[in-house]
């Protein structure tokens, strides 16, 4: 365009049009908490509100188990990921997701494993090292979500690499035609990494099946993420792939998530190419099962201390009549009784033979081979 | 042998496996980096596209980590990608995708997974391509069981491997010799395939095991012409494999021969040759008449300059001399 036909009056009616453009953002939309007044034109029955409620009870009752058999009876050892404080952001998009879409998630996996259906008794063998662990015990927690019997096939300990191998399988979908989606999960820290950009490229340019999700908890390790990344939202960054995008502000509370999910998850199964979704939560603990998360500004912690996710939604599906006090005890009864029994268990049961691992290194059974033989 | 093998090229024969087994198994599909309407910058895919479709053969964008990291997604749901990371050294930006995660799914998923899936890529050591696009590393993936790693040497093992590998349930990098593209062998026109995880006697000798692998076959079977008209009868085992990699073969040889020269493009330290060495040395040491002798090139990067590219790599003379200072 010539320089000449840019000044005067039609130039600043572009300017004008545009600053309206981008203050309106059309390709990012802004979730805020939906009011318990909304919850039926969203399509949410009783049932899905109370599964939501309940798979956020049992993954935080199974982490609090955990941090307490690593830290207190000291039953545990090596790497594990808390999800505590998280939980809205797994249920509301697994609850928006059918069962047959493929989920691709991290190190911090419990509770997206959980909110899919995985036994909590075969996470609790896995994080023991035993063989009836869902991976028999060669993953441990960062992989323990691994379950293809659940349509869970990585589940990656390395920050932001989930995000190319969910390329693969949204390619893989759409080659075969499928109108199952792609979902991936993944932290604040992992859209610094190259394998984000290079991941939610490729997706957006060959318009693969995919959901992006990121669980903004502000915190990758001990740097918060004002100091690692200066643009206004992560869901932005999605939005200029050219993605459609969603910012769910409360991403504590789990409706609006699903929301978000829901939404997001048919545009994509309409053939739009993949969508992204930025949840803004907050890790209640530390980085790791050890971390205590010293670094975190008191006042940071108590404010997100009051928006928990369980409390938040158990009062409001309490209002409505659709959780009672005793129906929530007894829940809680339940599960103490499950993970009771899956630490039990999990302490019984045998570690895998050492030979037996030459079987999972190649397909076709044992793999000794040279002097290992 | 004899009817029905003709003369083509490296190149030609791994279009060939790409084209066959694209026909026979549409879970098959290819992508990377200029593989569509390019052909392929070496034209390995010359010709896919316009047969199997848009669907089936995609150009990426360069971004390394995500043509891996799809391999995997894709081979995780069933597909058989066949992936091209363009240079051994861009293979570097998808190590996390290779090494932290293809070869480590089915172990780590307690055999939950299978990842079919075939990473094609090349080093252009010999074609005067500087440091940064001649580097070998193959020997880098030794540390990383859960891979298979294939370097064929001559075209009708480029096919017959590349063919093995697309149709094996496993990850396997496909490590092809750049400067081996333009030679033309023998390639049997009736469909065959060549196993995984074997080693080929490319050559009987009974005076000496020359072990070689990719570019350095046709070196050490010219080094073997070269020594049998000084009368010493050389051996020569292509690895074609390295990992899982084929000892029992390489033992049983220098059973034969007593003597050991191995002959790779890795840099020396920690080299292709110095497994094979160390194997041999702690397996088979009372079998040997002379130490082993290793053929490789110095822990330097790769010079630009023709002549110094070429008295920094392997070559038949380099071997031959090895063989005299053993036997002589």
């Amino acid at each position: 365009m010539h320089a000449a036909n840019c000044s005067g009056r039609g130039f600043k009616v572009i300017i004008i049009l545009l600053a309206i453009i981008i203050a309106m953002n059309p390709s990012i939309e802004v979730v805020k908490e939906v009011p318990v007044d909304r919850y039926r034109e969203l399509g949410l029955t009783d049932e899905r509100l109370r599964w939501m409620l309940r798979k956020m009870l049992e993954a935080r009752r199974f982490e609090e188990m955990v941090e307490r058999l690593f830290l207190v009876e000291g039953k545990l050892i090596g790497p594990a990921h808390l999800y505590l404080g998280e939980e809205a952001v797994a249920a509301g998009v697994i609850g928006a997701l059918r069962d047959d879409d493929v989920i691709v998630t991290t190190y911090r996996g419990h509770g997206h494993a959980i909110a899919r259906g995985v036994s909590m008794k075969a996470l609790m063998a896995e994080l023991f090292g035993k063989i009836t662990g869902t991976c028999k015990g060669l993953s441990g927690s960062m992989h323990s979500a691994l379950s293809v019997e659940h349509n869970i096939p990585m589940a990656t300990a390395i920050v932001g690499s989930g995000i190319p191998i969910a390329c693969g399988v949204g390619l893989a979908l759409k080659y075969r035609k499928e109108d199952r989606i792609a979902v991936v999960f993944f932290g604040d820290g992992a859209t610094n990494t190259g394998a984000f950009n290079e991941g939610v490229n490729l997706a957006a340019v060959w318009k693969l099946p995919i959901l992006f999700v990121c669980e903004n908890n502000q915190y990758a390790l001990s740097v918060p993420h004002r100091k690692s990344f200066a643009g206004e939202s992560i869901a932005a960054r999605g939005a200029c792939y050219g993605m459609k995008s969603f910012l769910v502000e409360d991403g504590n509370d789990v409706v609006a998530v699903y929301y978000a999910a829901d939404k997001a998850a048919e545009y994509i199964r309409s053939g739009n190419g993949p969508a992204f979704i930025e949840c803004r939560t907050y890790r209640k603990k530390g980085h790791g099962v050890y971390d205590t998360a010293w670094y975190r500004p008191r006042e940071e912690v108590e404010f997100w201390m009051k928006r928990d996710p369980i409390d938040r939604f158990f009062k409001k599906l309490k209002s409505l009549g659709i959780v009672s006090e005793d129906e929530f005890r007894r829940w809680d009864e339940e599960i103490a009784l499950i993970l009771e029994e899956a630490v039990k268990e999990a302490e019984e049961a045998p570690v895998m033979p050492f030979d037996e691992m030459w079987n999972y290194l190649y397909v076709g059974g044992d793999a000794r081979y040279g002097e290992w033989r | 042998m004899g009817s029905g093998v003709r003369e083509i090229s490296y190149a030609e024969a791994l279009n060939e496996a790409l084209r066959e087994e694209m026909r026979r198994d549409e879970r098959v599909i290819v992508f990377g980096e200029d593989v569509g309407v390019l052909g392929g910058v070496y034209r390995v895919t010359k010709g896919l596209l316009e047969e199997f479709g848009p669907e089936r053969v995609l150009d990426t964008p360069i971004s390394e980590a995500a043509i891996a990291g799809t391999a995997i997604g894709a081979a995780l749901m069933g597909l058989r990608p066949v992936a091209e990371i363009m240079y051994v050294d861009f293979l570097t930006l998808a190590t996390d995708m290779i090494i932290t995660h293809a070869a480590k799914a089915r172990f780590m998923s307690g055999g939950q997974v299978k990842l079919p899936m075939v990473i094609r890529t090349q080093y252009s050591l010999g074609r005067v391509h500087g440091c940064q696009h001649s580097q070998f590393l193959a020997a880098c993936f030794l540390q990383s069981p859960g891979i298979k790693v294939v370097l064929p040497g001559t075209p009708r093992d480029a096919k017959g491997l590349l063919k093995s590998a697309i149709r094996d349930d496993d990850p396997v990098l496909f490590i092809e010799s750049g400067a081996l593209y333009r030679m033309k062998g023998p390639v049997p026109e009736d469909e065959y395939l060549i196993p995984l995880g074997r080693c080929d006697v490319k050559r009987e000798g009974d005076d000496v095991t020359i072990v070689a692998v990719a570019r350095t076959v046709v070196e050490a079977l010219k080094a073997a012409d070269r020594l049998a008209e000084e009368g010493l009868s050389a051996e020569v085992i292509d690895l074609m494999t390295i990992q899982p990699m084929d000892y029992d073969t390489i033992v049983k040889s220098v059973m034969k021969t007593n003597r050991l020269v191995i002959a790779d493009d890795s840099v020396k330290t920690c080299g292709i040759s110095a497994e094979v060495s160390a194997y041999v040395s702690e397996f088979a040491f009372d079998y040997l008449d002379a130490p082993i002798i290793r053929v490789n090139s110095p822990p330097l990067p790769i010079p630009f300059s023709p002549q110094l590219e070429k008295q920094y790599m392997v070559d038949a003379d380099k071997i031959v001399d090895a063989v005299k200072r053993l036997v002589g």
